[in-house]
C-alpha cells in the first residue's frame, strides 16, 4: 500500500534532530570547516542522543529499535540540514555499526556492538576508496589473501572518514577469486594492528570536519573471523546500498538548507528596483530547487524502504544516489549563484555548501543508512 | 508507515490495465495517421476488459488508496503506445461542473460529456486576459468570442466556456457557462492538426451572439467581486480541479517516458546492451549510463505524482505538490522519449517503432493543464509567499 506516512517515532526523531542540527551544528559549521575538525563536545552531544546505538539489538546492549535504513535516512537528512560535515562526523560510526548489524556474524556482533552502546563516544569507520581515479568498489585493488592463521591484507585506502580517531574500521578488499563485486569483502581491521599506518590526507574541498585519512595496509595479519559475515564473508552489496542511501540523505538535507537560506535573501535583495525573487529567472531557480528537494527526498525514501524490506539490494539505491548526485550539486551551485558575490565570500555558508555538496555527491562512504 | 509496495490486489489491477492497454496498441498507428477520424465509443476488444471502476474494489489498510491507484493506472496505460478501447464518458468540463456547479446543474448535465473552453487565440496561460464576453440580456446570457485547443471539443455534447462579464474586474469577472452543441451562434470551426495525441480531438469554437438561458451560469453566482485578487467562485472552482487533474496529467506524461524507456531498454537488451547494476562508472557505456539516469528521472517524477495523490487521498491540501508533480511530469515527457531515441539511434526515427510516437504524444504534457513555466510560477509564489499579482 503506497504511503508517505512516517511513524510517530520517526516524526519525533526528525523533530528532535532538526532542532539539534539548527541549534548545535549550524552555528559551528564554519569554524569546523576552516579548522578541519569536528568539536568533540558537539560530537559528544550528538552521541548522547543515541543515534548510533538506536538500532543495535538489546542483546548487545543497544536501543533495540528495528534496524531501519529509512529512519537513518530521515536522521541524516535532518542533521545534514544543519551541517553536512558535522552530521557526517556525528554519524561516522554508522559506517562500522550498521554493516555489522546487517552482515556481521553472531560472534562479531557480540565482540563489537556493545562498544557502541555506552555513554562514551566511540569512533569507528569504513575504508572504501582507493588512489586510482577509475576506482569503484568492483575495481578494488586492496587484496586480502588467506594464510594459515587467517588473512593478510595489503593495499592503500584513501579518504577514510575520521581515520585518525577511529579505534576500529572496516576495510573493503578483494578477497575471493570471483570477478567484479562478487569477490569483494569487508574486513574488521583494528587500526593499531601491525602493518596499518594512518596518516592525514592533504585536505579536501569539502566535508573537512570528517578529517579524511589515508590508510596503508602492509601485509596486515588478521584472524580468520575478521572477514565480515560468516565463512567466506558477506556479499557487500547491501553495505554499498546503505552507503549510497546515507550519502544521498545527507545531500537532501544540505539541499533543503540551501533552498531555505536562498528564499528570504531573494526576497530582500533588491536589484533594478524590485526584489530579485520577483524576477522569473530567480523565482524559477528557487522553484526548481524546491521541486528537486521533494523529488530527491522521495527517491531516498523509496530506496531506504526497499532496503528495509530486503526487496532490493542494489538498484533502488543506485537510482536514488544517481538522481540525488545530479540534483544536489546543482542546487548548491544555484544557491550560490542567487547570492552572487555574497555567495562566493566565506562570510556566508553558500561557498561551503557547494564544496560540501561536491564532496557528498562523489565520496561514496560517508554514512551508512 | 512509509511504504512503496503494492498489494496483490493493486498488482492484479495494474496487470489487467497493462493487458487492456496492450490490446489497444494495434490501433495506435492508424489513428495517428488518420487524424480526421474520431475514435469509436468502444472497440470490439473492450468486451474482454470490464470497466476499471468495477475492478477497483479496495481493501482499506492493505490496498493502495483509489486516487493513488488512478495515477498508477494512468501511468501504465500511457506507457503503452495505444488508444483507449473505450472512450471515457466524461471530460474536463465535467470536472469543472462537479467542482463549481450547483446540485441542480450537476443533475441536469452531469451525464453529458462536457469539454472545457478556456484558451483563446490571444490568451493561453494568462487566463485572466480572455476576451470572450458574456452579457446578460433579459433572462439570457449572450456570449461572444473565440475558443481554441478545446480537448474533446468535437465529440463532446457541450462545453463549459470561460467568459468575462466585466473586463474591468479582471479574474473576478470571469464566469463559466454551459453551452450545449446545437445552440444557435455556437460553431465548431475546425479540428486542429497536431504533433501528437491525434486520436484525441482538439477543436476550435466560435461564439457569435450565442444565447444561453440565465441558469447556465455555472454555480449561479452573478455577483462580481470588487477586488481583483479573489477571482469568482467558478474560476476558483476550476483552479481547484487542478489539484487532481495536474497529477493525473503528469502521470500521463511520465507514462509516455516510461513506455519509451521500456522499449529502449528491452530492444537494446535483445542486442546485448544491458545495464549491469554492479558496474561502476568506468565500466558503463554512455548508453547504459543514459538508461540508468532515465530510469532514475522517471522514478523521481513518478514519486512526486504519488506524493501529490497521497495527500489528496487523505483530504490534505496539495496545491503545491500537484504543481511539483506536473512540473516533473512535464519535464520527463520531453527529455524521456528524447533520450530513449538517442540511445536507440537512427532506427528510432522510423514508424517501424513506437518511440517517435511516444515523443510526439508525450510532448503535450508540458503544455496543457498549465505549462511547466506556469507550474514554476505557482511553486515560486507558494514558497516565496507571493500573490499572483506580486509574481507574474
Amino acid at each position: 500500500m503506497i504511503s508517505f506516512e512516517l511513524s510517530e517515532e520517526q516524526s519525533q526523531v526528525c523533530d528532535m534532530l532538526s532542532g539539534f542540527a539548527t541549534n548545535e551544528l549550524a552555528p559551528r559549521a564554519r569554524e569546523a570547516d576552516e579548522t578541519y575538525a569536528a568539536p568533540a563536545n558537539v560530537l559528544d552531544a550528538a552521541w548522547s542522543l543515541g543515534l548510533i546505538g538506536l538500532a543495535i539489538p538489546e542483546a548487545y546492549g543497544g536501543g533495540g529499535t528495528p534496524r531501519s535504513a529509512l529512519t537513518n535516512a530521515l536522521m541524516l537528512e535532518a542533521m545534514g540540514y544543519g551541517c553536512a560535515g558535522l552530521a557526517a562526523a556525528a554519524f561516522v560510526s554508522s559506517l562500522f555499526v550498521n554493516p555489522l548489524i546487517d552482515l556481521g556474524s553472531e560472534e562479531q556482533k557480540l565482540r563489537h556492538l556493545p562498544d557502541f552502546c555506552g555513554e562514551e563516544r566511540r569512533v569507528a569507520t569504513l575504508a572504501l576508496h582507493e588512489t586510482a581515479f577509475a576506482f569503484d568498489p568492483a575495481r578494488t585493488t586492496t587484496r586480502a589473501e588467506r594464510d594459515r592463521s587467517g588473512w593478510r591484507i595489503t593495499g592503500t585506502k584513501r579518504l577514510v572518514p575520521m581515520g585518525g580517531e577511529a579505534d576500529n574500521m572496516l576495510v573493503v578488499a578483494r578477497a575471493l577469486d570471483m570477478p567484479g563485486i562478487d569477490g569483494i569483502r569487508a574486513f574488521i581491521v583494528p587500526p593499531d594492528a601491525s602493518g596499518v599506518t594512518v596518516t592525514p590526507e592533504s585536505g579536501s574541498i569539502g566535508l573537512t570536519p570528517m578529517g579524511f585519512s589515508r590508510v596503508e595496509l602492509a601485509e596486515v595479519a588478521l584472524p580468520t573471523n575478521s572477514i565480515l559475515g560468516e565463512g567466506d564473508g558477506a556479499d557487500i552489496r547491501p553495505l554499498l546500498a546503505s552507503l549510497r542511501i546515507g550519502g544521498a540523505a545527507l545531500a537532501v538535507g544540505l539541499s533543503r538548507a540551501v533552498t531555505d537560506f536562498a528564499i528570504p535573501y531573494a526576497k530582500e535583495r533588491v536589484a533594478f528596483g524590485e526584489p530579485i525573487a520577483k524576477k522569473q529567472s530567480i523565482a524559477f531557480m528557487l522553484a526548481d530547487m524546491h521541486i528537486e528537494c521533494d523529488a530527491m527526498r522521495w527517491m531516498v525514501w523509496k530506496a531506504a524502504a526497499a532496503f528495509d524490506t530486503g526487496s532490493d539490494i542494489s538498484k533502488a539505491a543506485i537510482l536514488a544516489q544517481n538522481y540525488v548526485n545530479r540534483r544536489a550539486v546543482r542546487i548548491a551551485d544555484d544557491g550560490l549563484q542567487i547570492f552572487g558575490g555574497h555567495g562566493y565570500i566565506r562570510d556566508l555558508p553558500l561557498e561551503m555548501w557547494l564544496r560540501n555538496a561536491r564532496a557528498l555527491t562523489i565520496h561514496n562512504a560517508l554514512a551508512a543508512a | 508507515m512509509v511504504d512503496f509496495t503494492l498489494s496483490d490486489n493493486d498488482k492484479d489491477i495494474l496487470e489487467s490495465v497493462a493487458a487492456e492497454a496492450k490490446a489497444g496498441e494495434k490501433y495506435a498507428r492508424y489513428y495517428d495517421e488518420h487524424e480526421d477520424e474520431t475514435l469509436p465509443k468502444a472497440f470490439p476488444e473492450a468486451k474482454a476488459f470490464p470497466s476499471i471502476l468495477e475492478r477497483i474494489r479496495r481493501q482499506p489498510g492493505n490496498d493502495t488508496a483509489p486516487f493513488i491507484m488512478q495515477m498508477l493506472i494512468k501511468l501504465e496505460r500511457e506507457a503503452h503506445n495505444g488508444v483507449p478501447l473505450r472512450q471515457a464518458p466524461a471530460a474536463l468540463g465535467n470536472a469543472a461542473l462537479n467542482a463549481a456547479g450547483t446540485q441542480d446543474q450537476k443533475t441536469r448535465w452531469g451525464h453529458l460529456m462536457l469539454a472545457m473552453s478556456i484558451t483563446e487565440p490571444g490568451a493561453g496561460s494568462d487566463t485572466k486576459a480572455i476576451q470572450t464576453s458574456a452579457r446578460l440580456d433579459g433572462d439570457e446570457w449572450v456570449l461572444n468570442g473565440d475558443k481554441i485547443f478545446v480537448t474533446n471539443g468535437v465529440r463532446c455534447a457541450g462545453t463549459i466556456v470561460w467568459a468575462t462579464v466585466s473586463k474591468s474586474a479582471g479574474r473576478g469577472g470571469i464566469k463559466s457557462f454551459l453551452v450545449l452543441k446545437g445552440t444557435p451562434g455556437f460553431e465548431l470551426v475546425r479540428k486542429e492538426k497536431k504533433l501528437g495525441i491525434r486520436s484525441s480531438d482538439t477543436a476550435a469554437y466560435a461564439f457569435r451572439d450565442c444565447r444561453v438561458p440565465r441558469d447556465h451560469l455555472i454555480g449561479g453566482d452573478e455577483s462580481v467581486p470588487r477586488h481583483d485578487g479573489e477571482g469568482s467562485a467558478s474560476y476558483k472552482g476550476v483552479l481547484k480541479t487542478f489539484n487532481t487533474t495536474r497529477p493525473t496529467v503528469a502521470a500521463g506524461g511520465i507514462g509516455k517516458a516510461l513506455g519509451a524507456f521500456r522499449y529502449a531498454r528491452d530492444r537494446l537488451a535483445e542486442e546485448g546492451v544491458v545495464v549491469c547494476w554492479d558496474d561502476g562508472r568506468c565500466d558503463r557505456s554512455s548508453v547504459e549510463q543514459t538508461l540508468v539516469e532515465l530510469e532514475a528521472d522517471i522514478e523521481a517524477a513518478t514519486l512526486t505524482v504519488l506524493r501529490a495523490a497521497w495527500l489528496a487521498s487523505r483530504g490534505q491540501s496539495n496545491n503545491l505538490e500537484a504543481s511539483v508533480a506536473k512540473a516533473k511530469g512535464g519535464e520527463i515527457c520531453r527529455s524521456g522519449p528524447q533520450r530513449a531515441m538517442e540511445v536507440l539511434g537512427a532506427m528510432s526515427l522510423s514508424h517501424d517503432h513506437p518511440v517517435e510516437q511516444y515523443l510526439r504524444d508525450g510532448r503535450i504534457t508540458d503544455i496543457y493543464e498549465g505549462t511547466g513555466q506556469i507550474q514554476r510560477l505557482v511553486i515560486a509564489r507558494a514558497i516565496l509567499g507571493y500573490s499572483s499579482a506580486e509574481l507574474t
